[in-house]
C-alpha cells in the first residue's frame, strides 16, 4: 500500500513548533540548581515526539539532531548528568536552531545544518566528558541492533551470506508467555511465511485435561525451516519473546557437531560455518509468492477526522499560517446552532406555505419566528467569530524568552508576568499585534526598567517587573503592557519635540498631548540609540500598526514609578463598529474608532486657504475640510455648509474633517473585501451590505487624506495644506 | 471488523497511524494519552492496542500495565511504538505486559506488516 506521507506534514510542523514552544517555556522555567523532574520530562517528551515524527516523515536532519539532544536529556532525566546554566543555554539555542530548520523544511527548502552541527559537537563534548564510551554511540543514532544479538560472536556470520538450506529451531516457551499476548502459533505462522516449516511438538509436559490451565503453555517445539532466508529474519520472529523462552537456532545441513552458542540471556543461537552459494532458489520464490499473495484489503481511503489536541498550553504557530486549529466544542456549538436555524427556517417555511387567509395569529407567529431567526443569526455569527479566536497566550508566550535574553544582554533584572493569557482574540489581529507588542516590551526593557543599582538607590526592588495583561472590555480586547521602571518624562519629550520642530515654540500642550508626542515620527528621547530600540522602527510605527487594526493606544506614566501602555483592539477584523453617514443619497461608513467628534458647521469658522481648500477652525486648531462630493465625484453642487454636518476624523496622527449630509445610525457592519470582489478603490477600505440590501462603502480615512492630496505631516496647530 | 485502539500524543503520528490502519480496512479508535486510552479501552473492546511510549498524563508502559489488569485485555495483543535507542524501555514495556513493538521511524507498510503478525 502506498500512502502519501506528505499529507501529514502540516500537522507535524504545527505540533513540532508547539513542542519547541513547550521546550522553550519549560527551559525558561527550569531552575538548574533544583530542576523540576516534571519539567525535564516535558522537555524530553517534546524532543522525543519531534524526533519520532521527523524520522517517520523523512526529515533526517531534524531527527539526527534531536537524537543527540534527547540523549543528553535522557541522562539528565535519569540523573546521570547534571543540568547547569550553560546546558540550559545550549538547549535554548538548540530550540532556536530546530525552529529555523523546521521553518526551512516547512517552506520546502533544504535546511542549513551548520548551526545544528556546531551544537551537536557541543552536546557531544558534554556527553563525552561524562562517558567517552557512551558518547561514541552518538555517531550512529539508529542502528536497530538488538543489544542481545551480537553477530560478531557468531563465526563467519557477518562475512558469509545466509543463503543456506535453512534452520533448525528448538523453541521452549515459558509457561506464561500467553499473558503478554504472544502466541507461539503466531510465531510458527510467521516462520511459515519465510520458508517451508515442519514442526514437531513435544507434548511431554502436557498435564491431564483436568489439570490443564487454558492460559499456560505446556508444549515445546522442534522445527525445521527449509529455505533461503537470512538469520535476522528468523531471529526477528522471536524478537518479542527474548527472555521468555529457551531458543536455539542452528543451520540445517551444517556439521552435526556444531554446538549451539548460548547467549547471556537464556536465548541461544548458533550458526554453522557453511560455504556460500548454496541458495535454494525454489523455496525463495515460494516465500516471495506468499508475500505477494497476502490479501490487501481495498478499503476506502478516507482521512481520519483531525482531532484537536486538548487545549494546548503554549503555542505560537507560524505567523500567517493558513490553517487554524479549532476546539471541538466550538465546532459542536456551531453545528448545534445550525440545527436550530434549520428548525426556525422550517417553521417559517410552514407559515409561508399555508395558503390560508392571513390572520392576526399568523402575523403574530411570523413575528415570533423572525425574532427567533434574528437570535439564531446573532448566535451563529458569534459562534463563527469564535472559530477564528485564539487565546492571547499564543502571542504572549514568546516574551519569557525575549525578556530573559534581553535582561542578560542589558544587565538588568526583569521579571515578566503574564495575565489573562486565556483571553481570546481574532487570529489575524493577534498576528498583527505581535510586532507592536515586541516593540513595546523591548522599549520597556531598554528605556523603562532601570539598571539594578539605580533601582536599589531609589529604594526599588532590584528586579523590575513587566506585566502583560489582556482582558475583554465591551467588544474590545485590552492589552496592557505595564512596567515599574522610571516612567516617561513628558517635559523632556516636549523639549525634544521643540528642538526637532515638531512642536511650535509657543505652543502649550496638556499632559495627554505631551505624551502623544511619543508616537510622533522622528522622536527618540534617548540620547544614545541603543541596539534594541531606536532602530528606525519607532513608536510611530507601533501606533500606525495598531490603528490599521482599528485600535488605539493610550499611555499612563508616572515619573519614577513606571508606565502603562494600554492597547485597545477590536476582537475581530471581520466586523466593524461603524458610523453610517449619507452624502448625495449614498450611505458611507466611518470606522467609529476614527471619529473624534461630529459637529454642526459654524460658517464663520470656515476659512478658505489660498490654493483652493477650506479649513475649519476647531477650538483654534485648523483642520482641513474634505468633501466626499469632490473626492468621489458625486455632485457638482454640494449642499451648503449650513445644511451639512462635519465629522472630524483622525488617522496616522492627522486630523481632517469630512462634510456629510447627515449622520445615521451607529452599527456593527460585516466587512466585505472590495479587492476580493471587485478591485481596490482608493479611499475605500471595504464594503458592507446593509439591512435593506444596499451596499455601503466603508471609508478608509488615511486613504481619504491621501486622496485629498494632503499628505504633508501635520503637527498640532499647524495649518495644513489645502484639500485638492 | 478488527478494531484497533491507537494511542499517541503526537497528532501527526496519530493521523498517520489511523489513516494507514483505516486504509487497510481496520476500524480505529484514537486516544491522545494513556488515560484517555484506558477510558476508551474500558468502554469498548479492541482486538489490538497500539501505543506510543512517551506520553503525558499516563505513559505507554503504565497503560500496558493497567490494561493487563483488566480481564478483557489479559491476552489482547498490545504493541508499543518505540524508538530504536530505547532498548531499556522495550524491556520495561515487555515486563509491563506488552506483546511487542514497532520500531520508530516506521512507514505504513512496516506498521501493517507488524500488525498482521499479531492479528493474523
Amino acid at each position: 500500500m502506498s500512502i502519501d506521507l506528505s499529507q501529514f506534514h502540516a500537522v507535524f510542523f504545527e505540533e513540532s513548533f508547539e513542542g519547541l514552544d513547550v521546550m522553550e517555556n519549560a527551559l525558561l522555567e527550569l531552575q538548574p540548581e533544583n530542576p523540576d523532574s516534571e519539567l525535564i520530562n516535558s522537555i524530553f517528551r517534546s524532543a522525543h515526539s519531534i524526533k519520532g515524527g521527523s524520522g517517520t516523515f523523512g526529515f533526517i536532519s531534524i531527527s539526527e539532531f534531536t537524537h543527540i539532544l534527547e540523549t543528553l536529556l535522557d541522562k539528565i532525566r535519569e540523573g546521570e548528568e547534571q543540568l547547569d546554566v550553560d546546558s540550559v543555554e545550549l538547549f535554548l539555542q538548540s530550540v532556536d536552531c530546530m525552529r529555523t530548520m523546521l521553518e526551512a523544511l516547512q517552506a520546502e527548502t533544504e535546511p542549513d545544518t551548520t548551526r545544528a552541527d556546531q551544537l551537536a559537537i557541543m552536546f557531544q563534548s558534554i556527553l563525552t566528558g561524562a562517558s567517552a564510551a557512551e558518547a561514541k554511540g552518538l555517531d550512529v543514532p539508529a542502528t536497530g541492533a538488538s543489544p542481545v544479538i551480537q553477530e560478531s560472536v557468531l563465526p563467519g556470520s557477518d562475512s558469509i551470506p545466509d543463503s543456506l538450506a535453512g534452520f533448525h529451531i528448538e523453541f521452549t516457551p515459558e509457561a506464561d508467555m500467553l499473558k503478554g499476548g504472544n502466541d507461539p502459533v503466531r510465531m510458527m505462522r510467521e516462520l511459515a511465511t519465510l520458508g517451508e516449516l515442519t514442526s514437531t511438538p513435544d507434548t511431554g509436559a502436557l498435564p491431564t485435561l483436568r489439570d490443564m490451565q487454558p492460559d499456560v503453555v505446556y508444549l515445546n517445539w522442534c522445527m525445521d525451516l527449509h529455505g533461503d532466508m537470512p538469520l535476522e529474519d528468523v531471529q526477528e520472529v522471536f524478537e518479542w519473546v527474548e527472555g521468555e523462552c529457551d531458543l536455539s537456532i542452528s543451520r540445517l545441513g551444517g556439521s552435526a557437531d556444531s554446538a549451539p552458542e548460548v547467549m547471556p540471556s537464556n536465548v541461544a543461537e548458533a550458526v554453522d560455518h557453511a560455504p556460500d552459494g548454496t541458495s535454494t532458489a525454489a523455496t525463495k520464490t515460494k516465500a516471495d509468492e506468499q508475500e505477494s499473495a497476502k490479501p490487501i484489503p481495498d478499503a476506502p481511503k478516507t482521512a481520519s477526522p483531525a482531532k484537536p489536541a486538548p487545549a494546548p498550553a503554549a503555542r505560537a504557530g507560524k505567523a500567517e499560517s493558513s490553517s487554524i486549529r479549532v476546539g471541538i466544542d466550538k465546532v459542536d456549538s456551531l453545528i448545534n446552532l445550525v440545527g436550530e436555524l434549520v428548525i426556525t427556517q422550517s417553521m417559517l417555511g410552514q407559515m409561508g406555505g399555508s395558503g390560508e387567509v392571513i390572520t392576526d395569529d399568523h402575523i403574530g407567529n411570523l413575528r415570533e419566528g423572525l425574532v427567533q431567526l434574528e437570535q439564531n443569526t446573532r448566535e451563529l455569527q458569534d459562534s463563527v467569530m469564535r472559530i477564528r479566536m485564539l487565546p492571547i497566550s499564543f502571542a504572549f508566550n514568546r516574551f519569557p524568552r525575549m525578556v530573559r535574553d534581553l535582561s542578560l544582554q542589558l544587565g538588568k533584572k526583569v521579571r515578566l508576568e503574564l495575565r489573562g493569557e486565556q483571553t481570546e482574540l481574532d487570529k489575524t489581529v493577534m498576528e498583527k499585534i505581535n510586532d507592536p507588542l515586541v516593540h513595546l516590551v523591548r522599549n520597556a526593557m531598554d528605556h523603562g526598567i532601570e539598571s539594578p543599582n539605580v533601582r536599589a538607590d531609589q529604594g526599588k526592588d532590584e528586579t523590575g517587573t513587566i506585566v502583560l495583561n489582556a482582558f475583554h472590555q465591551g467588544g474590545n480586547i485590552i492589552i496592557e503592557m505595564i512596567d515599574d521602571g522610571g516612567g516617561i518624562d513628558a517635559d523632556k519629550l516636549v523639549a525634544k519635540a521643540r528642538a526637532n520642530g515638531i512642536v511650535g515654540d509657543n505652543e502649550q500642550l496638556n499632559q495627554e498631548q505631551k505624551l502623544d508626542l511619543l508616537f510622533a515620527p522622528g522622536l527618540s528621547t534617548v540620547e544614545q540609540v541603543s541596539d534594541l530600540s531606536g532602530r528606525g522602527v519607532g513608536m510611530d510605527v507601533v501606533r500606525r500598526n495598531i490603528q490599521e487594526l482599528n485600535g488605539s493606544v493610550d499611555i499612563d506614566t508616572e515619573l519614577g514609578k513606571g508606565t502603562t501602555f494600554r492597547i485597545r483592539l477590536p476582537l475581530t477584523l471581520a466586523i466593524l463598529d461603524g458610523q453610517l453617514v449619507t452624502v448625495a443619497g449614498q450611505t458611507y461608513i466611518f470606522p467609529l474608532m476614527s471619529i473624534s467628534e461630529s459637529l454642526q458647521i459654524d460658517e464663520k469658522l470656515v476659512n478658505n486657504v489660498a490654493g483652493g481648500g477650506d479649513v475649519y477652525n476647531l477650538r483654534d486648531e485648523y483642520i482641513p475640510i474634505l468633501s466626499l462630493d469632490s473626492i468621489f465625484g458625486l455632485r457638482t453642487e454640494p449642499l451648503s455648509y449650513d445644511q451639512s454636518l462635519l465629522v472630524v476624523v483622525e488617522a496616522e496622527g492627522m486630523k481632517v474633517s469630512v462634510v456629510v449630509d447627515d449622520l445615521m445610525a451607529q452599527q456593527q457592519v460585516v466587512i466585505k473585501s472590495l479587492e476580493d470582489n471587485y478591485t481596490r478603490v482608493p479611499g475605500v477600505s471595504g464594503a458592507t451590505i446593509l439591512g435593506d440590501g444596499t451596499v455601503a462603502m466603508i471609508l478608509d480615512v488615511a486613504g481619504l487624506i491621501g486622496l485629498a492630496g494632503n499628505q504633508k505631516t501635520m503637527a498640532a496647530g499647524e495649518i495644513a495644506g489645502s484639500a485638492a | 471488523m478488527t478494531k484497533i485502539l491507537a494511542v499517541d500524543d503526537s497528532a501527526s503520528m496519530r493521523q498517520m497511524v489511523v489513516f494507514t490502519l483505516q486504509s487497510a480496512g481496520y476500524e480505529v479508535v484514537e486516544a491522545s494519552d494513556g488515560l484517555l486510552a484506558l477510558d476508551a479501552a474500558k468502554s469498548g473492546h479492541f482486538d489490538l492496542v497500539l501505543t506510543d511510549v512517551n506520553m503525558p498524563n499516563m505513559d505507554g508502559i503504565a497503560l500496558v500495565r493497567e490494561l493487563r489488569q483488566l480481564e478483557a485485555y489479559k491476552y489482547t495483543p498490545i504493541l508499543m511504538l518505540t524508538t530504536e535507542t530505547a532498548g531499556d524501555r522495550k524491556m520495561a514495556g515487555r515486563s509491563a505486559g506488552a506483546t511487542g513493538w514497532v520500531v520508530k521511524p516506521f512507514n505504513p507498510d512496516k506498521l501493517l506488516a507488524t500488525i498482521k503478525k499479531v492479528i493474523g
